[in-house]
């Protein structure tokens, strides 16, 4: 039984700078690096090659010693250019140079009817595994786990997100062959989540193993955990898996065709982003060429992901394992005479307080990194309740991670979020807490106790 | 603008660690952010860009809310002392001896209390919170028309330190602050916050004959005794000289009372404010409201005495439940913090305001002591409304 879920609350950003659904021509980028922070829950990670290694795209590269048999692969094949570590050997990135045509690591296409362990075993082997994320904690998932349902959500409500469809042409059959892949490994359902307010696009209309759910109403309607909460809520002891739709569709190649395949389509987004539109590149590109020709980039902003959740980057940064997305705006370091007490209508705000008037202007926005304020206590009430779209009482599981209440965080719903699923009370808040970190801080208070 | 930043920025070096008053950074940063909007970015992981509202603006929108208040509570002091004192008055005369008699309560409110909360600021080395902008008002708009300044001073100080200070200030306080000065004042020196003589300033000059000073609570308490029906004393109380209180008058404030609350009206024209621009809550002023009529009606039912038998409605516009509900209920520290509780909350502080009015002889405001006791009463409501939502889950479970 498919489900309509209409949802009021939540708030659609709508920013300057959105990405045309047109391929840009840029010069394709040299370099690529996978990066262990992308992955919350690694926890010891090892690097499994040398410096001046070649490598195909496919070939391991790196791995968690607390779960062996999810290997971290090389999106594209070249060399092993530097292992960078930090502080205490931290290890930070594997970069990689990239050969100018990509080979692949070859397996042949998987055989759907093996059992699920077989199964996932060896997909875990293959560098597909890391799209598969576990609910809770938002992880890489064990391959080990039998999950209760798998979600796919089919749409992002991310401020200036691309259009899932469009990242997806010709992927169609792929698509449907991870579909059909993950379905072997739940014995619960797959729920595929699609945009209500508009006509299901082509590549999920005719969906077989997936359960076509529709979802309508402002960010966050597109987040999994929205979704997840609306049809099939995890609860303590619960474990449940996510993967984006690219995720699917990387599966899905890699069960016809036998290989991890990396390449994807981003889009470049952004109010000072020289070139709007989609490109198509690798998993952990460099983002300098993608960039083109922008004038001045200290004065700017450089964002892997979306503006809610992303992860600033520097002008020769890499891409995020996850994002589909590099957004560009320009950096807020100025005063503002009264900046908290002079009226405006193009600064964007969800509150109608004294002189915002943002609420009026119909149009989009045009945002920088300036936070408008410092960090206060908790003092207006009632503003994240109407940004979350879930019977959780935010306030109170805040207040319960800052101190450090176990019972209460379980209780009060840390199994259903992750940092996305508040970025938009991050956004919101007043008194300007870090809300995503303080979600994670919870998270792994659950997870390591 | 240029000017007055690099005034800060040649100020800086000295409240830098290591400076020589780097004790008082807090007191700079401050100063600093209250002229400029600071020029702070969001850290590299997380939400990139921020809503363009923070806690000033949302300060400062409540402050906006209290004005109407504050000017018609200067000029209603001018026109109960011309009334009280006989003697013709413009409309310049009232606002001129309003204003002579409010600004100095007001000063002192925000003097005191900014200087206490900058001391423990700097102690504490916490930022400078917005809260006080509010708070400094509240004191002055619910202190009697004419009280030693001294008083004021202490009880802000009392209300500061007691009532937020040591609760680790702004967003952690248990009580309303403004409500805890007043009461404070209403406790420790009960002869100049009650009674009939203190709700017109007379300044040096006599009443008139025939002039009372009580409020309209007091007369509607005093007719429960002498058996005369409410609305009949309060429209003849100081007709004489042209001051009844009638419906109209109390929803108009042209009555005595605290500088800021004698007004229904002007209460209302704040809430409507705080409602639209979402800054207070919706659900706690039309709870109040709603509580304290629903309550009137079963005073009606009841009838054991005249002030029982009372029209409901007029509680409404009486002594300072309008202004209590829409300035002082609806803080959202001290308030239930759930929306349910929300609910219940500004319900029962109508009911109780009621209650206290009508039944206590003691205490003939009941408002004060009604907001503070749901304050105390707030995080209860809010722990039942939090253990639903947690039954809510455990159940979903087994399903």
């Amino acid at each position: 039984m498919s489900k309509i879920v209409k949802l009021k609350k939540g708030f659609d950003l709508k920013l300057v700078g959105k990405a045309p659904l047109e391929f840009l021509q840029v010069a394709a980028a040299t370099t690529f690096a996978i990066k262990p922070s992308d992955f919350p829950g690694i926890q010891r990670p090892k690097v499994l090659v040398n410096e001046g290694d070649t490598v195909k795209a496919g070939t391991p590269i790196l791995m968690d010693k607390a779960m062996e048999q999810v290997i971290y692969a090389s999106p594209v094949s070249g060399e092993i250019v530097e292992i960078k570590r930090g502080d205490k050997r931290k290890l930070l990135e594997i970069k990689i140079l990239a050969d100018a045509t990509v080979t692949h690591e070859k397996s042949g296409a998987l055989d759907l009817g093996q059992d699920r362990a077989t199964l996932a075993g060896k997909l875990a082997a293959s560098g597909v595994w890391p799209n598969v994320i576990q609910r809770p904690f938002g992880i890489v998932a064990n391959p080990a786990d039998n999950p209760k349902a798998i979600f796919v959500s089919g749409f992002d409500t991310h401020p200036l997100a691309p259009e899932v469809p469009f990242l997806l042409q010709g992927e169609e059959r792929y698509f449907q062959a991870g579909i059909d892949a993950l379905s072997k490994l739940t014995t619960g359902k797959v729920h595929l989540n699609v945009d209500g307010s508009k006509a299901v696009p082509a590549i999920f209309s005719g969906i077989k193993n997936a359960q076509v759910n529709q979802f309508s109403g402002p960010h966050p309607a597109g987040n999994v955990g929205t979704q997840i909460h609306h049809l099939d809520p995890i609860n303590k002891g619960d474990v449940a898996w996510t993967v984006s739709p690219f995720g699917v569709a990387q599966i899905g190649k890699f069960v016809l065709e036998g290989i991890y395949d990396a390449s994807k389509v981003i889009a470049l987004t952004g109010s000072e982003m020289s070139q709007k539109g989609y490109v198509k590149t690798y998993t952990g590109a460099n983002v300098s060429t993608l960039l083109g020709g922008i004038a001045q980039p200290e004065t700017l902003r450089i964002i892997s992901g979306n503006v809610l959740t992303g992860e600033k980057v520097e002008k020769d940064g890499y891409l995020g394992f996850y994002h589909n997305q590099v957004t560009v705006i320009p950096e807020g370091k100025y005063e503002e005479f009264l900046g908290w007490l002079k009226p405006s209508a193009t600064k964007l705000s969800f509150h109608k307080a004294i002189g915002m008037f943002s609420f009026l202007k119909s149009g989009e926005f045009k945002v920088d990194t300036n936070t408008h304020g410092e960090e206060r206590p908790f003092v207006v009430s009632g503003v994240f309740e109407k940004v979350m779209p879930m019977d959780i009482l935010p306030t109170y599981l805040f207040k319960a991670i800052v101190t450090e209440d176990f019972d209460e965080m379980e209780e009060l719903g840390l199994y259903e979020v992750i940092e996305e699923d508040v970025a938009l009370c991050e956004f919101v808040d007043p008194s300007k807490n870090e809300l995503q970190e303080l979600v994670r801080h919870g998270i792994e208070l659950l997870m390591y106790n | 603008m240029k000017l007055l930043q690099n005034l800060f920025d040649g100020m800086k070096p000295n409240f830098e660690k290591g400076g020589k008053w780097e004790k008082f950074h807090t007191l700079y940063e401050g100063h600093r952010t209250i002229a400029f909007a600071p020029d702070l970015i969001t850290k590299s992981k997380g939400a990139q860009i921020k809503d363009a509202t923070d806690l000033k603006r949302v300060m400062i929108t409540v402050v906006i809310a209290m004005i109407p208040a504050l000017l018609f509570g200067i000029l209603n002091i001018g026109h109960q002392h011309f009334i009280a004192t006989g003697g013709e008055a413009t409309f310049l005369d009232k606002a001129i001896f309003g204003a002579l008699t409010v600004l100095p309560t007001l000063i002192v409110s925000y003097a005191v209390g900014l200087a206490t909360e900058f001391t423990f600021c700097v102690i504490r080395n916490h930022p400078i919170s917005e809260g006080y902008l509010v708070t400094g008002m509240l004191i002055a708009l619910v202190m009697p028309p004419f009280i030693p300044l001294w008083q004021v001073a202490l009880a802000t100080i009392f209300a500061v330190v007691i009532g937020k200070e040591v609760f680790g200030g702004t967003g952690m306080n248990i009580l309303n602050v403004a409500m805890t000065a007043r009461a404070f004042l209403y406790f420790a020196y009960p002869a100049q916050i009650s009674g009939d003589l203190v709700w017109t300033y007379l300044g040096d000059k006599t009443a008139v004959d025939g002039f009372s000073g009580a409020t309209a609570l007091a007369v509607a308490y005093n007719s429960s005794i002498d058996g005369t029906p409410v609305v009949e004393a309060l429209n003849s109380h100081n007709a004489a000289l042209g001051a009844d209180y009638s419906f109209m008058s109390m929803f108009m404030g042209w009555i005595p009372g605290s500088i800021g609350e004698t007004s229904t009206l002007m209460a209302l024209i704040g809430a409507v404010i705080l409602v639209a621009t979402g800054v207070a809550s919706w659900k706690i002023i039309v709870g109040g409201f709603s509580g304290a009529y629903a309550m009137g009606l079963v005073m009606n039912a009841l009838q054991v005495n005249e002030f029982m038998a009372m029209p409901a409605h007029y509680h409404l516009v009486m002594g300072g439940l309008a202004f209590g509900v829409v300035f002082m209920a609806t803080d959202p520290v001290s308030a239930a913090q759930t929306e349910v509780g929300k609910w219940i909350y500004g319900i029962l502080i109508g009911v109780l305001t009621v209650i206290i009015r009508v039944t206590n002889p003691a205490y003939p405001e009941g408002i004060m002591l009604a907001v503070l006791f749901m304050n105390v009463v707030a995080p209860l409501i809010d722990h039942y409304v939090v253990k639903a939502n947690k039954t809510r889950r455990l159940q979903r479970a087994t399903v």
